[in-house]
């Protein structure tokens, strides 16, 4: 799996919001073990200590839990996990809310897009 | 837990030149530094310095809280920049004289990591590509269980995915009681290994701090604020 980070931002944040997007996503299944902090390094290709910050993180958040011989586990707090997607929706969607409206396309406008875009899409099921 | 490398005020000129001038500064177990700075700004002279080949004319380095010696020599593990293998060795009697000169020296790690390569053990250097040879030679760097490991330019003039290999190399082989100075120009593939940064300029530190908050002061990758620090005009 490729982590793609963009160098211009601090390192251990966007390992953290990828690793919750893992979580949300099911990659990593409530309860379930996580990968070892030097795999998940290895992985990301960064720096052990960058990524023990950001599952450190994780766990403050109650995303994580440290079982200490055990490792790290996703928590099973299915309604934090849910709250957490939502949250994450949120954000994308008012980024995209600002950008179209820099462009000069308003919100009824995006909606009615949305729509005919996703039945677009849906056609070729239909045949 | 006391510091692997300590400089306190560290100097050495030559004539009227300050190749290293008063330099203070520390790095503490389990780091992964930068050191990074333009050609001719004292890198390659801390590095001997620390590594006892040059004797400071001011102040003092200190590994593991010894001066530069046989004992700190046990400890540190050095890279260079130029190769320094006989060509007519090969891996199998390199690692044997390692394993006879440093009692740190793990073999069977050696082989392990050789193994995943396509380089035959018995091949002589003077056979190996550029890439094999640096991948060699770190090998045999990284299969010492070392306090300190000082890699002069680890990843220069090979291909990308040679790079990746040999950054990958260096972070499976994190030790928290360990530490490794990785002096390179190479800074956009290198940053996100790194703990922390020191940008040398004329022989003096002018910034030491950890990535992630030159990154996040700046808004910028420590590459990008690099060629701001020591950028050149063109005109």
């Amino acid at each position: 799996m490729a982590w793609s980070l963009n160098g211009s931002k601090p390192i251990y944040l966007q390992l953290v919001e990828e690793i919750r997007r893992r979580v949300i996503t099911g990659d990593y299944l409530p309860g379930s073990h996580v990968p070892s902090v030097r795999d998940l390094a290895g992985e990301a290709a960064v720096n052990p200590n960058t990524m023990q910050r950001a599952l450190t993180e994780l766990e403050r958040e109650g995303l994580l839990e440290n079982q200490r011989t055990n490792g790290r586990t996703v928590t099973e707090d299915t309604e934090m996990i849910a709250q957490q997607k939502r949250n994450m929706a949120e954000t994308e969607i008012r980024e995209c809310l600002e950008r179209m409206q820099k462009l000069g396309i308003s919100a009824e406008e995006m909606i009615s897009m949305i729509q005919k875009i996703e039945q677009s899409e849906q056609k070729p099921n239909e045949q | 837990m006391e510091a692997i490398l300590q400089c306190n005020n560290l100097g050495k000129n030559y004539g009227s030149l300050h190749a290293v001038d008063g330099i203070s500064f520390q790095v503490a177990p389990g780091r992964i530094i930068g050191l990074l700075g333009p050609n001719g700004s004292g890198k390659t002279t801390l590095i001997k310095m620390i590594n006892g080949l040059l004797r400071p004319t001011s102040g003092e380095v200190l590994i593991d809280g010894k001066r530069p010696g046989v004992e700190t020599k046990k400890i540190i593990s050095y890279l260079p920049d130029c190769g320094y293998l006989d060509s007519d060795m090969n891996f199998k009697s390199s690692v044997a004289l390692f394993k006879d000169f440093y009692a740190d020296f793990d073999d069977k790690k050696a082989y392990d990591m050789l193994s995943r390569l396509n380089v035959d053990p018995a091949a002589r250097f003077k056979t190996l590509s550029k890439g094999n040879k640096e991948k060699v030679q770190l090998i045999l760097t990284m299969s010492r269980q070392s306090k300190l490991y000082v890699l002069d330019e680890p990843i220069a003039g090979v291909d990308p995915a040679t790079r990746d290999y040999i950054l990958q190399t260096i972070i499976a082989n994190y030790n928290p009681q360990a530490s490794v100075i990785i002096s390179t120009h190479l800074i956009a593939d290198v940053e996100k290994v790194l703990d922390d940064v020191v940008f040398l300029k004329n022989g003096q530190i002018v910034l030491y701090n950890s990535a992630d908050e030159v990154r996040s002061k700046n808004g910028k990758s420590v590459d990008e604020v690099f060629r701001e620090v020591f950028a050149c005009s063109a005109n």
